[in-house]
């Protein structure tokens, strides 16, 4: 009788311990595939750095022509950068904009409007690229940029070039609206994160609605909001697409970024563009795989800083809560 | 007396000044924020109407299931699109949702310590990991390895965006099950897994069904890492080891075609697109808003 009941025990805790042993593999799982990833990047654009050296990130030919191959990543980190710096500066002020809305707003009217706007988040990035293509860009050369460009162009290199619509500006703009859903919702759950009494503190001093934004919120979510800018950062490197089908896709010294209404090139549209006609034998596809190393590097930087900011405030919240 | 009453004149018409000129300032705040909404929403409304304007009258029965005419005829449809990204959706289910489901167990379950920790952390960066780097990921350890185009490359590569958003919702929902019920099942000498499987889950079983959906929605769009994997195809699928189309992948193709049928067929695709992923993300919110009630009441 004795031996039955241990045996059961003893089943029990083999069970338990396959069940955790799995849990915790598939837990893993994330960090053995972030190692690998890095691994296979580095090891297969090997051969780029041997060949170039670290010139590779500062040269701007790129020449996959038999026998005369030179590749240089600068025109496409400088298109990257870009692309998002101005993206940021469009996407950022508007997402906290709504953000001060809808947090702000009765439930009733905050939180519909809210949902539409994160609906942006669910299009897929080919349909904005699409519309980008074949809507929006035809109204905003027609409207936007060719105006700016007949009254300025002459003067500021920054609206020189014949605008076409497929140029920086254009993936830029359309970046800042992928972007929105993003840095919206995340700065209005740091703005929500706001103590009751600091508010009330502010409204009890005098304040209108703007000040009690000034004075309560914003010292308050500083750090949050400059984590959330930084997620929409990250989103607008890694993004493909959209941006691939309306950057112009220029390659080597052309698609370093000269004026707003020049075409360029992105990290990820010269990779979505050649990998699949570059051949594993020459160099172009570890040149290629070598950008794809520094977006990695440039991303994981990115997130992981906003993830720090964004955590931290977001946990003084739950200790506001608790206490 | 006199002077008393001046003073008070002037003050009053100071603190009227000012506060004129705050509420005036408030006012303007107020009707820029509100732009900020509506300038983000036309798009949305633009992208929308345009879709399903131009979208419709490319759509037809020959259309949603013929292959590809040749280029630039303007013959032909979608179907192996379709199929396709309803097989790549499948099968990266297959392979993210037991591990994104497992280590979500293990994040609520086991989630007390410094590995737990980490994984969390890593986790929500890899949630924002570039997808193109997933595709040359998965073009490196299966296409290269194999020497061909492969479906299960691109499943892979989209299992690996998968996983996260479904770990990271199965934990948030397993959390949300109090611990009276975990401890009724270890008071019936249940084992953990057991308690985990057959009380925990099935109690948070509709966020985590939330969540699978919700990756199966951002999957269905994802463009880049389907690229170097499964390449695309004008043919239904035959096997695993040869190209294959999806819908986001055919867009992309006709958008490259310089002709005006091939542009209408991009509009047609991205209707059904459209439709398959807001049709997820539509129905979860309502499902979600009936449940969340229910769901609610059941823990108080």
């Amino acid at each position: 009788m004795n031996k039955v009941n241990l045996n059961l025990k003893k089943r029990k805790v083999i069970s338990d311990k396959i069940f955790k042993i799995g849990a915790t593999a598939a837990g893993t799982y994330v960090l053995v595939v972030v190692v690998l990833i890095a691994f296979q990047l580095v090891s297969e654009s090997y051969p780029v750095w041997e060949e170039e050296g670290l010139s590779f990130i500062t040269k701007t030919d790129w020449n996959a022509v038999e026998g005369r191959e030179s590749f240089g990543a600068l025109p496409y980190i400088l298109g990257t950068l870009t692309t998002s710096a101005i993206a940021m500066m469009i996407g950022v002020p508007l997402s906290i904009g709504i953000a001060m809305f809808i947090s702000d707003a009765p439930p009733k009217i905050g939180a519909p409007l809210g949902f539409l706007v994160e609906l942006l988040a669910a299009v897929p990035s080919v349909i904005y690229g699409l519309w980008g293509l074949y809507v929006f860009r035809i109204y905003f050369r027609d409207w936007f940029e060719t105006p700016i460009h007949n009254a300025f162009g002459d003067n500021i290199w920054l609206f020189s070039g014949n605008p076409y619509g497929l140029d920086i500006l254009t993936a830029s703009v359309i970046l800042a609206i992928m972007i929105i859903p993003t840095v919206s919702a995340v700065s209005r759950e740091i703005m929500k994160a706001v103590p009751q009494q600091q508010k009330e503190a502010a409204y009890m001093l005098g304040a209108t609605k703007w000040e009690m934004f000034k004075l309560a919120i914003f010292p308050y979510s500083k750090t949050g909001l400059i984590g959330a800018s930084i997620l929409g950062l990250g989103r607008a490197v890694g993004e493909t697409m959209a941006v691939t089908m309306l950057i112009g896709n220029a390659t080597g010294i052309g698609a370093i970024p000269s004026s707003l209404f020049g075409p360029s090139q992105t990290m990820s549209s010269i990779i979505a563009n050649e990998f699949v006609e570059a051949s594993p034998a020459s160099i172009h596809m570890p040149a290629l795989i070598g950008i794809g190393l520094i977006l990695l590097l440039i991303a994981i930087v990115i997130n992981v800083i906003a993830h720090l900011l964004v955590t931290r405030m977001l946990k003084i919240k739950e200790g506001a809560i608790n206490n | 007396m006199s002077s008393i009453q001046n003073r008070r004149q002037e003050y009053r018409s100071l603190f009227k000044q000012n506060v004129a000129k705050r509420l005036l300032v408030d006012k303007i705040v107020r009707i820029i924020v509100f732009s900020c909404v509506i300038i983000a929403i036309i798009p949305l409304g633009s992208i929308l109407v345009e879709v399903f304007k131009n979208g419709i009258t490319a759509i037809s029965i020959e259309f949603l299931t013929d292959t590809p005419g040749s280029v630039g005829s303007g013959e032909g449809g979608i179907g192996p699109a379709i199929q396709g990204t309803l097989i790549i959706i499948g099968l990266s289910s297959l392979i993210g949702v037991p591990i994104g489901v497992m280590s979500g167990i293990f994040l609520s379950e086991y989630g007390d310590n410094k590995l737990a920790k980490s994984v969390r952390f890593f986790n929500d960066v890899f949630m924002e990991f570039p997808s193109i780097i997933l595709g040359i990921f998965a073009f490196l350890i299966i296409v290269l390895v194999l020497g061909h185009f492969s479906v299960w490359a691109g499943a892979f590569a989209l299992s690996l965006i998968m996983f996260p958003i479904v770990a990271r919702t199965t934990e948030e929902s397993l959390k949300m099950v109090p611990t009276t019920y975990r401890e009724a099942g270890t008071a019936l000498g249940l084992t953990k897994w057991i308690i985990t499987f057959r009380i925990v889950i099935s109690a948070a079983k509709s966020g985590m069904v939330t969540g699978i959906l919700l990756s199966v929605s951002r999957i269905g769009g994802e463009t880049a890492p389907l690229i170097m994997t499964i390449l695309g195809s004008s043919q239904f699928f035959s096997s695993m080891d040869t190209p294959m189309d999806a819908l986001p992948l055919r867009i992309w193709r006709l958008s490259l075609l310089p002709y005006d049928s091939a542009q209408l067929q991009g509009w047609g695709a991205a209707l059904v697109l459209i439709m398959i992923i807001l049709g997820i993300n539509l129905g979860i919110r309502y499902y979600f808003a009936n449940k969340k009630k229910y769901f609610l009441q059941k823990f108080d």
